[in-house]
């Protein structure tokens, strides 16, 4: 490790333009859409042992799937959100990601 | 019957069959590693053939049989790229899984004294599964009823049709079936959700 001096408060100057912000900053969203097969406790449960959500999220998600035909389950960075639907599918949910709206 | 429940004493997840259920419950699941295994996963081969051949991941489009179709979704719905490239990467380790899962179902039952041809009346089956064989169990059993519910094409709401459905027709009677893997699924959830 080489020597570490003080840093001085530098001036950054933006490079980026707003759009490129806007895209970094935008995160991504795991959707779980409703399917005729599932069970609601199974659903619930996947939620609660997967996301480590708490019974009370995990069944308000799950009745929203139920309910509105999909919900949000997660959101996070692109490769994170992969995961998450990989995880999806390997449980027999129905899954897909995309940018948050 | 009961369906599974969590042993007071050992705190295993139990559950008796008879060696007709048993054998079916093998029968579905063997079907479905059978189905795993068969449909070649062959990448689009729209590319160069030197990159193909260096290619050892997966399939890239969407799988033809409904059935993996369902198992297998697309994951990126307006990005055909990106699905395809996801899609590479995580179907055969999923596929993989899923085999795994569903021989995990005939191990248990063999164990538990399932023999190789049903030949015995009246035999019993008494399973015991430790927590993560009975998770394993309980994925399992989603693949099972997708598949059946594929096959079948059931829908949301679609009870009133089955019910109409005559009992010796073949399609009432493999419903029966996804009835009542659903009801050993839904004890199972419950088995496992209790302390």
């Amino acid at each position: 490790m080489g020597d570490v001096s003080a840093a001085s408060p530098v001036e950054v100057e933006p490079t980026s333009t707003p759009d490129e912000i806007t895209v970094l900053a935008v995160p991504w969203v795991t959707i779980v859409w409703n399917d005729p097969v599932n069970l609601m406790s199974y659903v619930t449960y996947v939620f609660q042992k997967y996301f480590g959500y708490d019974k009370k999220k995990a069944e308000k998600l799950m009745l929203e799937v139920h309910q509105d035909g999909k919900s949000v389950v997660s959101s996070g960075s692109r490769e994170e959100m992969e995961r998450d639907v990989q995880a999806m599918h390997e449980y027999g949910l129905w899954a897909t990601l995309d940018k948050q709206a | 019957m009961s369906g599974f429940a969590r042993h007071r004493r050992s705190k295993k997840i139990i559950a008796t069959f008879s060696g007709l259920e048993a054998d079916l419950l093998r029968s579905l699941a063997a079907q479905l590693v059978e189905l795993l295994r068969n449909e070649a996963a062959v990448p689009r081969d729209d590319r160069d053939p030197f990159e193909a051949m260096m290619d050892f991941s997966g399939p890239t489009s969407e799988p033809e049989d409904p059935v993996l179709a369902r198992l297998f979704p697309t994951a990126y719905p307006d990005d055909e790229e990106a699905s395809s490239e996801f899609r590479r990467f995580t179907e055969g380790t999923l596929r993989d899984g899923k085999a795994k899962a569903a021989i995990t179902i005939i191990d248990s039952l063999e164990e538990a004294g399932l023999p190789p041809e049903l030949t015995e009346e009246g035999l019993m089956i008494d399973v015991e599964l430790d927590q993560p064989t009975a998770e394993t169990w309980m994925r399992s059993f989603t693949d099972l009823r997708l598949a059946l519910a594929t096959r079948l094409e059931v829908e949301e709401g679609d009870e009133a049709y089955w019910d109409w459905l005559p009992d010796d027709d073949p399609r009432s009677q493999v419903h029966d079936i996804y009835t009542w893997v659903g009801y050993l699924q839904e004890s199972l959830v419950d088995a496992l959700s209790s302390r």
